[in-house]
C-alpha cells in the first residue's frame, strides 16, 4: 500500500513534542490508550443500559390527582435521606438548613484539608481521619438513610421491616418529649434557656475538645500551620454532622423530640 | 498504482477532504498527538496522560460514565420532547402515547429514566473516588467546588424531570420536595421568621418554584423549561469548566 501520510505532508502543522523529562516521566499517549478505554467503557455501559431499559419499564402510575394523597408520599429516592431526616427535625432544618450545610460542607473540603499526602493515589494509612469522616457522612448518614427511607418507611412514615406488610392502621405511640422536660424543667422560658445552653454548650465544648484532641495527636505546630479559620470551619461542619446522628439516637433511645423549644423555631 | 489507490489518492488529496481531515491514521508519535489535539471531540484531553491515571482501577471510569449518562439523557430527552406537551391536559396522555404507539417510545423513556438514575449514582461514586484518591488537593481545589455545583445541578435535573409524566408519583414526590420551599426560613410561608417578610402561600419561595400557590399546569411548564433548557444549559457551562480544568491540571496525581 502507498503511504497516505506522505500525501498529506504539506497540510500538516508541526506540533513540538514535549521532551521526556527523565525516568520519572511515565506519560503515555492519550490516543490510543485513554481513548480506547473510554470507548470500551462507553460501549459496555451503553449495552448494560439498553438491556436494562428493555427489561425494566420506568414507572408510570395513575394520572395525577391533587385530591388523592398517597400514603406514604415519598420524594425521589435520592432525596429520601432528607425526607427521613424530617422524622428528627422540623422541615426548615431537614429540608433547607441541612442540605445547605451539606453542600457548603462539601465545597470547603479542599480548603480545610492541608494534608499533602494521598494526592493522586489510594491510601488509607496516610489519611485515616479524612477518609473515616467521609465514610461517616456519605455511607452512614446519606446512603443508609436513603435505604431506610426507601425500604423501611410505609404508611404514616412508620417503620416497617421488609417482611412486614404495610398496615395503614398501624398505631405508633406518641411518647415523644422535649429534652428540657426529660430533665424535669417544666417552665417555658427556663426550658428554652436550658435547650439553648445545651446546644451552645455542645458546640463550644465540642470545639474545645476537638482542639485539645488535635493538639495532642498532631502537635501545636500542626495547629499553627492549619490556622484558626480552617480549624473552626472544620469543627463547625464536623459537629453539625455529628449532631444529626446524636439527635437521631436521642429520638430512638429516649423519644426526645426537640432540644430547643421556642415560639419561633424548634431544634 | 492500482485504479483504486489512484482514486483514493485523488479523494484524500482534494481540497475538500484536507479541509475536513487534517491528518492521516498512521501510528507515529506525532500523529497520536494530532489525533487528540486536532479533534474537536477529543481536544479537551491532554495529548499525554499519566500511565496510572488511565488504569480502570484508579478512576473506575465514573466521571466519564456520568458524562455519558448526561449525553444519553440529552439524546433520548430530545426524542421525548417531540412527542410530549407540557400541559396538565395532555402530559399524561402523551406518556401513554409514547408507551404504546411510538416506535421505540417506551425504550427511549426507559433509557431516559434509568440513565438519569445512573447519572446520580455515577456522580456519587465519582465524588467518592475523587475523595479517596485525594484528587481535590492543590491545584484542583476549585474543580472540586465546580463538581459539587454539578452534583447539585444533577439532582435538580432529575428532580425537575420527576414532575413531567404528570402521574400520581410525579405530583406527590414533587409536592414533598417543594414543601421545603415553604419551610425556608424567612422566605417560606411555613418557615421560621416568615412574618419578617410577610410572605404568604401564594407569594413565597415555594410559589416561586411552582409558578403559583399550588402545583398545577403553571408548575408543569416551569419545571419543563427548567428541566429541558435552563438547568442543562447551566450544567453544560459548568461541565465545560470542569473538564477544561482537569485537562489543564493534568489527569490526577501531584501537580505538573
Amino acid at each position: 500500500m502507498a503511504e497516505p501520510a506522505k500525501v498529506l505532508e504539506p497540510r500538516r502543522v508541526e506540533v513540538p513534542l514535549r521532551k521526556a523529562t527523565g525516568p520519572g516521566d511515565d506519560k503515555i499517549h492519550t490516543w490510543p490508550h485513554l481513548v480506547r478505554s473510554e470507548f470500551l467503557c462507553a460501549l459496555v455501559v451503553l449495552l448494560v443500559l439498553i438491556v436494562w431499559s428493555l427489561l425494566v419499564d420506568a414507572p408510570l402510575e395513575e394520572p395525577a390527582n391533587p385530591t388523592r394523597t398517597p400514603n406514604p408520599s415519598k420524594a425521589p429516592w435520592y432525596f429520601l435521606g432528607l425526607q427521613e431526616m424530617l422524622v428528627f427535625f422540623d422541615p426548615w432544618h431537614a429540608g433547607v438548613v441541612l442540605p445547605t450545610l451539606i453542600i457548603v460542607g462539601l465545597m470547603v473540603i479542599p480548603y480545610i484539608d492541608i494534608n499533602p499526602k494521598g494526592n493522586g493515589y489510594y491510601t488509607f494509612r496516610e489519611r485515616k481521619i479524612e477518609i473515616l469522616t467521609f465514610f461517616f457522612g456519605f455511607h452512614l448518614l446519606w446512603v443508609s438513610l436513603i435505604i431506610i427511607g426507601t425500604f423501611m418507611r410505609g404508611p404514616g412514615w412508620n417503620w416497617f421491616w421488609p417482611w412486614e406488610p404495610w398496615d395503614p392502621h398501624k398505631v405508633e405511640a406518641m411518647t415523644n418529649v422535649d429534652l428540657p422536660f426529660l430533665f424535669g424543667i417544666r417552665g417555658y422560658w427556663t426550658g428554652a434557656a436550658f435547650g439553648a445552653a445545651v446546644i451552645l454548650g455542645y458546640f463550644v465544648l465540642g470545639t474545645l475538645a476537638m482542639y485539645a484532641a488535635i493538639v495532642r495527636t498532631k502537635g501545636r505546630e500542626f495547629m499553627e500551620r492549619w490556622g484558626m479559620p480552617r480549624f473552626l470551619t472544620t469543627a463547625f461542619f464536623f459537629l453539625n454532622m455529628l449532631a444529626v446522628l446524636i439527635k437521631m439516637l436521642l429520638r430512638h433511645a429516649f423519644n426526645v423530640k426537640y432540644i430547643l423549644v421556642t415560639p419561633w423555631l424548634n431544634v | 498504482m492500482s485504479r483504486w489507490e489512484e482514486f483514493k489518492r485523488q479523494i484524500t488529496e482534494s481540497q475538500v477532504w484536507q479541509s475536513i481531515f487534517r491528518h492521516g491514521y498512521d501510528d507515529t508519535p506525532r500523529n497520536r498527538v494530532l489525533m487528540v489535539s486536532g479533534n474537536v471531540w477529543l481536544h479537551l484531553h491532554p495529548s499525554k496522560v499519566r500511565r496510572h491515571a488511565v488504569r480502570l482501577r484508579f478512576t473506575w471510569c465514573m466521571g466519564g460514565i456520568t458524562f455519558l449518562m448526561f449525553l444519553v439523557t440529552v439524546v433520548t430527552g430530545i426524542y421525548l420532547m417531540f412527542y410530549y406537551r407540557p400541559t396538565a391536559e395532555y402530559a399524561y396522555a402523551d406518556m401513554k402515547y409514547l408507551e404504546f404507539d411510538m416506535p421505540f417510545g417506551m425504550l427511549m423513556r426507559n433509557m431516559h429514566r434509568w440513565a438519569a438514575h445512573g447519572m446520580v449514582i455515577a456522580v456519587w461514586l465519582h465524588m467518592f473516588r475523587v475523595f479517596l484518591t485525594g484528587s481535590y488537593k492543590p491545584p484542583r481545589e476549585f474543580n472540586w467546588v465546580v463538581g459539587v455545583i454539578l452534583l447539585v445541578l444533577t439532582l435538580l435535573l432529575s428532580f425537575t424531570g420527576y414532575l413531567l409524566p404528570w402521574d400520581q408519583l410525579s405530583i406527590w414526590a414533587v409536592t414533598v420536595g417543594s414543601n421545603m420551599g415553604a419551610a425556608t426560613p424567612l422566605l417560606g410561608h411555613q418557615g421560621p421568621f416568615h412574618e419578617f417578610f410577610g410572605v404568604n402561600p401564594i407569594y413565597d419561595a415555594r410559589a416561586f418554584l411552582f409558578g403559583g400557590g399550588e402545583i398545577g399546569s403553571h408548575t408543569l411548564l416551569r419545571f419543563y423549561i427548567l428541566h429541558c433548557i435552563f438547568i442543562p444549559l447551566v450544567a453544560s457551562l459548568f461541565m465545560a469548566v470542569h473538564f477544561w480544568r482537569i485537562r489543564r491540571d493534568g489527569f490526577s496525581g501531584p501537580p505538573l
